[in-house]
């Protein structure tokens, strides 16, 4: 079993095409998981039984929706923008799916390891603006239009927010490969001169050296998914569905997938950046060298990942939605000189006290 | 990072989007056209979903675009992001003088932060680039008072040319 690390190295094509494979199937069973996770927690916080019926605990609830997404009628309504209609659901799941091709699940284990990893991250979820002020414009309906209008608002007003906030990271790290940025968590920094050990070296996580960044990038990252507070997009009780009301079957089943895989994305680049990625205070090299080794990081990682998800179900829950000017007022009156004022005192102590 | 490795990475990523692709298209167009029973298309179907109500007018309208400024800030924005990441890779090597001159970039950026925000342009009504001053109305609020006595104030303006227009 050795060989496997040694080849998942060695080999570049044929680990990528393995890896792109199992990335790819495993991130919408992750998300239909997390749709039962979600249904699961909302009907906890609201003291209800949630989906309990389709197989142990409901645990197959998704796969039976998803069956029902495709046996139900794919209506192409007469009054749409035909190409835009069609192009708008795809554009809201390669994205986030892409995105997931740059996070290191593991030691070596990212599909893509690009040096300016981030960089590309962040492009490739730039670009789900698209769908949303493309699939609600396109709808030619007025719900879905003020949908699209407030997305695209929200969207670019929080992404700058999002890259500022991780920037700061980037200034202690002094690298944009995010292979890297995980590693200097896992044997960063000295305190007295003593390494640290166990327990210890959750003081080497960003989210201990980046406090204010790292709130700031969750709630940025909230905004960026439309999740609540920040679902003005799609706001139930004003918009009908909003941008998606005029979509049926999968293609609306593809939104919500999209929707979902962007969460995981986001959670895992949250992990990645602030929560030390695969490491856990030295467990991650209990089996040195061996397919094993590879297997627990990636269970770490997915733990750490998991509560991150919680942590956006648990807000969506708990936090009521805002109104479009508070939206904007936060985004651009509060989040963005905090973010630059935090941004320039990071960058103030790594450059002067080092 | 030798080129060819760089290339490669992003070649992968290319297959990755490929795959995406066609995980899409099958979900999308194939799998649902092979299982899912024929259906009558009926003129209902393809009327705009607004809760039952009769539709009027088309939504490709002239629609007031809210924060409109605040996408061309936000490019500007965007655009210092990009430049900034390169910065934070080498900031830790280059110390307070690539301090110093990230500090002049982004406060001539934070000065147009200041501006905008001073000009109104993040607040809800930013008309024609005015704030909105005590005592003075906006246009396209009513100005006379109605017949039935309610103060002016109060009433913000509904009727937009493309429901005058649909009528």
């Amino acid at each position: 079993m050795d060989g496997v690390m040694n080849w998942l190295t060695q080999d570049r094509v044929g680990s990528a095409l393995v890896k792109v494979l199992l990335v790819g199937n495993v991130a919408p069973m992750l998300v239909a998981f997390l749709v039962w996770l979600e249904r699961r927690v909302a009907a906890w916080a609201q003291d209800r039984m949630g989906p309990n019926r389709v197989g142990p605990f409901g645990l197959l609830q998704s796969f039976a929706d998803l069956i029902k997404f495709l046996l139900k009628e794919d209506v192409l309504p007469g009054h749409v923008n035909k190409a835009m209609y069609l192009v708008a659901p795809c554009l809201a799941v390669i994205p986030p799916l892409v995105v997931l091709a740059l996070v290191p699940f593991a030691d070596r284990f990212a599909i893509a390891d690009v040096d300016t990893g981030i960089l590309a991250a962040f492009a490739f979820s730039g670009i789900g603006v698209y769908a949303i002020a493309l699939g609600g414009w396109a709808s030619n309906s007025k719900y879905a239009l003020i949908g699209a209008v407030r997305a695209s608002a929200q969207l670019i007003s929080y992404e700058i927010c999002l890259g500022l906030a991780a920037l700061g990271v980037f200034i202690v790290a002094g690298t944009l490969r995010l292979e890297d940025v995980v590693k200097m968590q896992a044997d960063g920094f000295t305190i007295h001169g003593e390494t640290l050990h166990g327990i210890s070296k959750f003081f080497d996580w960003n989210i201990v050296k980046q406090p204010i960044g790292a709130i700031i990038f969750l709630i940025a990252a909230f905004a960026e998914t439309n999740r609540t507070p920040f679902d003005l997009p799609e706001a139930e009780s004003e918009l009908a569905a909003g941008y998606h009301t005029e979509f049926s079957s999968m293609k609306f089943a593809l939104f919500f997938l999209g929707e979902y895989v962007a969460i995981v994305a986001m959670s895992s680049l949250f992990t990645t950046l602030y929560l030390g990625g695969w490491t856990l205070f030295g467990v991650e090299n209990a089996f040195e060298g061996t397919t094993a080794q590879t297997l627990l990081q990636i269970l770490i990682f997915l733990a750490k990942t998991m509560c991150v998800i919680f942590t956006f179900i648990w807000v969506r829950w708990t936090v009521p939605r805002f109104r479009y000017d508070q939206l904007m007022d936060l985004g651009w009156k509060r989040l963005m000189p905090a973010t630059l004022a935090w941004l320039a005192a990071t960058a103030c102590v790594v450059a002067f006290l080092k | 990072m030798p080129q060819d490795t760089l290339n490669q990475d992003f070649a992968t990523i290319l297959v990755f989007l490929v795959f995406g692709a066609l995980f899409v298209i099958a979900n999308m167009v194939l799998v649902g056209r092979l299982i899912r029973s024929k259906t009558k298309y009926t003129e209902g179907k393809s009327t705009v979903y607004e809760c039952g109500e009769p539709t009027f007018g088309s939504a490709f309208v002239r629609f007031d675009i809210r924060f409109y400024v605040l996408a061309v800030v936000f490019a500007i924005f965007d655009v210092e992001v990009v430049f900034l990441f390169p910065w934070a890779a080498v900031m830790k090597s280059l110390g307070p003088v690539a301090w110093l001159e990230a500090a002049a970039f982004v406060g001539v950026l934070g000065v147009g932060l200041a501006y905008i925000w001073r000009k109104g342009d993040i607040d809800w009504i930013p008309a024609h680039g005015h704030t909105r001053q005590a005592g003075k109305t906006l246009p396209g609020e009513l100005t006379t008072v109605p017949t039935d006595g309610v103060p002016a104030a109060t009433i913000p303006a509904i009727a937009t040319p493309a429901v005058a227009e649909a009528r």
